[in-house]
């Protein structure tokens, strides 16, 4: 029995042993800390000089072209410390930027989409990047694209620094292409664009794999099913909001029209009345099943992969002519998210690092993406790259975003639009009462008291 | 045991060993230690669960921002009259009790049913019990990766099972509002039966086999045994499974945020998810809160009043 006390109170004095070293480790971290990521959230310092955090929301194919750019960097600058976060892409990644800044411990420099630029700007998030800064680091207006440069402003200020343009276009089966006598001599695709030439495409792809013509993620993907109808809507020459998202300018016409191109497509059962947003859709097309697929050029690294080079691609067809040319795209960007102090903010490295990313633009393009930095956009590196090469006019007639607190990458908006288009497609709704449910939700959305 | 420790110890050391005041450990000094030892669990209750809980009770009167220092202006009663006005509330509200009818009858019942028949195996039995506990291990974002894939759209696996029974037209399993909630319902099922099937397993192993066999002896079927016998004498174990699958499936969020994100339609949107979506998308903290205080008592009230019928029908039991 006296073992048995005996051996209680060993356990006990081990315990308390292990509890102080458990303590005093935790101590000896917090204080050794500091200058550690986690020391910092605590303390809010800002961290050695060295330190570089940059925050971007990159994974796959992206993920990977964007380690071998920092590599570049940090072999060219060992004197930093540079801090990569990846978080997952979506709204969660603006929440968690905005309460980093918020709290005064944002990284000192992120990747956004500029279609969320207006919500993270006018709540006064970011750092204004002033011109004698671009002359610094080599960041002059004339060195990027024009399009991308102007939608990286926000009320005349410029907040960030575009990496690229992404659009929304067409990649096609090049074997099924020609079963259908889709090619020409050259092996490149007839002409697709405008509404009967772009059907009597899909219907011949769906002769030739006998599944189905064309294929378009519309389950669980608002993003694609918004693309979808932004470009088409934008080729109708129609506005959606003005005054930063107060006034609702609809052409509930042009809407009509535009649903109504993708009840066609999803009537006749050219597109399946619902492909998987989680590499469905783009499955149907590595498999052979649709010989087109509408979606973003991201993929390209995820097609290639599956399908070596019996893939093109394309810009998204011109299926209306009421308006000059437009396909739904978004650029990523650089931002300097406000920091505290100066030294903490420490912009000089962060633009330094953006210049060095953009110097590596090559290496963003091969995952798909159309440069915004003019150098490359224009090298013959790039003009080489196939198939990045054959849609690089898209970058010139981006249809970006309306600028609106509810708008943006995986917004609200996107929410509730998609879950029209995607009723569409599914044959539940038609395109008149789709296009007046979109009226709804837009007044709903404009109604709501703005949280900027 | 802890008598004859006491007792034991006693002897060992030659102290007296009864529990005067002021031998040994007092007790005000006990009381202190109680206390002291408390204070940090205490601590971090009221850090972490009070002081939100204030904090969310004071930013609904207000038009706070999540983008914004401060708490913005006062606008008293507004976020409260602004909810219980809007259908995309009430609507949420819907499909979080939509999903726990769905899911908490069959986690009830399937569990009772897998328990009786694991319970009936005298040899093997340890495999049963991890078959179906097995899948109660794995985290939501693992169960919701994999369901995805197998109510995926044209290449998942549930459309081909149901073409190859024969249906042309195979639903969209997370496509299709009408069918949304209950895949998603039927996937938690899968996931967490698991859990409720422990409990009655552990339940029907404390019924006496003498039970049994008296019953037996009487001449009751086995039909009516375990009517009559074994589902009365569970009663503890189903008050206590249905009153923590009511209070979880109320709470319902991570595979469906997962899943569809609240789609399509928003017809597999919880609660959770309009508080998520107004609150973390929105920017709009203010409302947000309002709306998570709303559910905070309807989810109190509806388990109250669950566990008063529960209780009630056990005593009548």
């Amino acid at each position: 029995m006296v073992r048995v006390r005996g051996s209680g109170h060993g356990n006990l004095h081990d315990r308390r042993r292990f509890l102080g070293a458990v303590g005093s480790l935790a101590a000896a971290g917090a204080l050794s800390g500091c200058g550690s990521p986690v020391g910092q959230a605590f303390t809010g310092s800002a961290g050695p000089p060295s330190l570089l955090n940059f925050w971007h929301p990159f994974t796959g194919g992206d993920g990977a072209q964007l380690d071998a750019m920092q590599s570049a960097y940090r072999k060219e600058n060992p004197g930093v410390d540079l801090k990569t976060t990846t978080l997952v892409w979506g709204a969660p990644y603006y929440t968690k930027l905005t309460l980093a800044t918020l709290g005064n411990r944002p990284p000192q420099i992120a990747i956004t989409h500029v279609s969320r630029l207006p919500t993270l700007a006018a709540s006064g998030l970011l750092r204004e990047i002033s011109g004698s800064e671009l002359e610094e680091h080599g960041l002059t207006p004339d060195r990027f694209k024009k399009a991308a440069f102007r939608s990286a402003h926000h009320d005349g200020r410029l907040y960030a620094l575009p990496i690229d343009t992404h659009p929304f276009v067409l990649y096609y089966r090049t074997d099924v292409a020609k079963k259908a006598g889709l090619l020409d001599e050259a092996g490149r695709l007839t002409d697709v664009d405008g509404p009967e030439k772009f059907l009597d495409a899909l219907r011949a792809a769906k002769q030739a794999t006998g599944v189905w013509g064309g294929s378009i993620a519309t389950v669980k993907d608002p993003a694609t099913c918004w693309r979808l109808f932004w470009s088409l809507y934008r080729q109708l020459g129609a506005d959606l909001i003005t005054d930063g998202g107060r006034k609702v300018v609809m052409d509930v016409g042009a809407a009509e029209e535009a649903l109504a191109f993708i009840h066609r497509m999803a009537a006749e059962k050219l597109i399946p009345p619902g492909a998987d947003g989680d590499g469905g859709a783009i499955t149907l097309l590595t498999s052979g099943k649709a010989g087109f697929l509408m979606d973003g050029e991201w993929q390209l690294l995820a097609v290639q992969g599956a399908v070596k080079d019996k893939f093109d691609m394309r810009t998204f067809p011109r299926i209306f002519r009421d308006a000059p040319y437009a396909c739904a795209a978004d650029s990523h960007a650089f931002i300097l998210p406000s920091a505290p102090s100066e030294k903490a903010q420490r912009a000089g490295k962060a633009l330094e690092f953006a210049r060095s990313m953009l110097d590596e633009s090559l290496l963003w393009a091969k995952g798909g993406h159309i440069p915004a930095w003019q150098s490359t956009e224009r090298s013959d590196a790039y003009h080489r790259l196939e198939p990045q090469a054959h849609y690089r006019d898209a970058a010139d007639s981006a249809a970006y975003d309306p600028a609106a607190w509810y708008s943006g990458a995986d917004s609200n908006l996107y929410r509730r639009f998609s879950d029209v288009v995607s009723s569409v497609v599914g044959g539940d709704t038609r395109p008149g009462p789709g296009a007046a449910r979109m009226r709804a939700a837009i007044k709903d959305l404009a109604g709501m008291e703005a949280p900027v | 045991m802890s008598t004859s420790t006491s007792v034991h110890l006693g002897a060992g050391t030659g102290a007296p060993a009864t529990g005067k005041p002021g031998g040994g450990p007092g007790s005000g000094t006990a009381r202190w230690t109680a206390s002291g030892m408390l204070l940090p669990f205490g601590f971090f209750y009221v850090l972490f669960l009070l002081g939100p809980l204030v904090y969310t009770a004071v930013a609904g009167f207000f038009n706070d921002s999540l983008v914004k220092d401060g708490t913005g202006e006062w606008v008293g009663t507004a976020n409260y009259a602004e909810a219980l006005a809007s259908p995309e509330f009430w609507s949420s509200l819907g499909h979080t009790l939509w999903f726990t009818v769905l899911t908490t009858v069959p986690l009830i019942l399937l569990a009772l049913t897998l328990a009786l028949m694991t319970d009936r195996f005298s040899r093997g039995k340890w495999f049963f019990r991890l078959a179906f506990f097995a899948p109660f291990m794995l985290p939501s974002s693992v169960i919701s990766l994999l369901f995805m894939w197998i109510y995926a759209d044209q290449i998942g696996l549930a459309q081909g099972v149901v073409k190859w029974f024969g249906v042309n037209a195979a639903p969209s399993w997370l496509g299709d509002p009408d069918w949304a909630m209950i895949s998603i319902a039927a996937a938690t099922v899968w996931w967490t039966v698991g859990f409720n099937f422990v409990i009655y397993l552990a339940a029907l192993q404390e019924i006496p086999r003498d039970v049994y066999e008296a019953a037996a002896i009487d001449g009751a079927g086995p039909w009516q045994r375990l009517r009559l016998v074994v589902i009365p004498m569970l009663g503890r174990a189903t008050t206590l499974v249905a009153v923590l699958q009511l209070v979880a499936s109320l709470k319902v969020f991570d595979q469906i945020y997962m899943m569809t994100n609240g789609g399509p339609d928003d017809a597999t949107r919880p609660s959770l998810l309009y508080i998520f979506q107004t609150g973390f998308t929105d920017g709009r903290a203010g409302y947000a809160s309002t709306v998570a205080l709303l559910l905070f008592v309807i989810i109190l009230l509806i388990s109250l009043v669950w566990f008063a019928l529960i209780r009630r029908t056990e005593k009548e039991g």
